[in-house]
């Protein structure tokens, strides 16, 4: 950057609006780029500084980061099928097939959403799988992984309580026979079924219940549980890929 | 000196100090309150009302149901049969994960769509995978013949209604 020329941005930099919101100056010092991450509430859960080799793709697969791209894609398009769609007995089927065959992109965005969800459940499994063959769910690494079996059954809830928002056979059946299965579990197995459907039969209750929780409680309780396990990464000491070779002695030694 | 406070002395060894006395009453009204939130949110969410078919139907008379005839009823989800001498009704939910199943005609069968099991009329399992058969539902008839079905009352096997 020359002296000789301030550029807007500079100006912008030094303006007092920008200073009361960003304290730190530019990022052309190693103080300032690591203020950047620190004094920033959504980027503080990332590390400052990533080993280069932790990016390659054969390290990680990117699985976490398809899972997290595919979760951003699902709550920007479920806000806006929200805005279409109600969640009651004559209404549900009906605004599903407008937003497919009447409103402008709606197919697309369903489609968009179908997909993603598909997509976050498929990347979630391989990330656990990769997790498990890395050995990454070793110590300091344990509460993550329970973290990360709670992300995992929160993503199968809000997969499952999707299926019935479309109210057409497929979902009633559907919903009819995961709620028998949820039955069978001991003791609280039928209260169970009868507190999720709002009833002993899929109806108007179910419905509501499943839209509630597919759109405000089980989103909610992934970002929190998302934040801590992004988090988490970050204080247990950054990704792990492969166990490298320094860490197989120790296992020898132990023998 | 009147100004001067009292002093406290300190608990003996097994004695409870005055802060840890007034601690642990705070801490188990929060506590309890927070119980009872739980217990309220709970009740809270359990239905009192339910608009659901109602359990109990009318199937007609007696007469209307010579040996071998079978009615299904949609709404109550419930075979009601002619047979064995009299008039027995059986639930049309599969034992297996509760999907409607249907009466097929040609083959004197009753079969589920979801996942393929197979009843007899007398709704035995004819095979899986459904675990247990069709239950029997309470049938009664009044003085006339009239026939009354109530789909929360299970029967053992068997059990004609004679009109």
């Amino acid at each position: 950057m020359s002296a000789a020329r301030p550029s807007i941005l500079d100006w912008l930099r030094g303006s007092a609006v920008y200073r009361s919101i960003v304290r730190h100056g530019a990022a052309d010092t190693n103080r300032n780029r690591s203020l950047i991450i620190f004094e920033n509430l959504f980027l503080h859960v990332h590390p400052v500084k990533v080993r280069e080799k932790t990016l390659r793709f054969t390290h990680t697969y990117w699985l976490g980061g398809i899972t997290l791209v595919s979760s951003v894609i699902l709550i920007a398009t479920g806000i806006l099928l929200m805005f279409y769609y109600h969640p009651s007995v004559p209404q549900a089927y009906r605004d599903m097939k407008e937003l497919q065959y009447v409103v402008d992109n709606g197919l697309f965005l369903r489609n968009l959403h179908r997909w993603a969800a598909h997509l976050m459940v498929f990347a979630a499994f391989l990330h656990m799988l990769r997790v498990f063959y890395h050995r990454a769910y070793r110590p300091p690494r344990q509460f993550n992984w329970v973290v990360g079996i709670v992300l995992m059954i929160v993503t199968l809830g809000l997969s499952y309580t999707g299926y019935l928002l479309p109210w057409d056979q497929l979902a009633f059946w559907g919903v009819s026979v995961g709620t028998n299965m949820a039955k069978e579990a001991p003791l609280v197995g039928e209260k169970l079924r009868f507190l999720l459907l709002g009833g002993n039969v899929v109806s108007e209750n179910a419905l509501l219940r499943f839209y509630v929780l597919h759109c405000v409680v089980l989103p909610v309780a992934l970002l929190l549980f998302l934040s801590v396990h992004i988090w988490r990464v970050r204080k247990d000491g950054g990704v792990q890929g492969p166990p490298s070779d320094e860490d197989a002695p120790r296992y020898e030694e132990v023998r | 000196m009147p100004d001067e406070p009292e002093r406290i002395p300190n608990p003996g060894p097994g004695e409870t100090s005055r802060r840890d006395f007034l601690t642990r009453i705070g801490g188990g009204a929060c506590a309890m309150t927070a119980a009872g939130s739980l217990v309220v949110t709970l009740d809270f969410l359990n239905p009192k009302v339910l608009f659901e078919p109602p359990t109990v139907f009318h199937a007609g008379s007696a007469m209307d149901y010579p040996e071998g005839t079978v009615r299904f009823n949609r709404e109550q989800r419930a075979y009601v049969i002619g047979g064995g001498g009299g008039v027995f009704a059986l639930s049309a939910v599969c034992t297996h994960l509760g999907c409607i199943t249907r009466f097929l005609s040609d083959e004197r069968a009753i079969a589920c769509p979801c996942h393929g099991s197979r009843f007899d009329l007398e709704g035995n399992v004819v095979h899986g995978p459904a675990p247990r058969p069709l239950p029997w539902l309470e049938v009664q008839a009044d003085t006339t013949g009239n026939l009354v079905v109530d789909t929360s009352i299970l029967i053992p096997h068997g059990r004609v209604t004679r009109a």
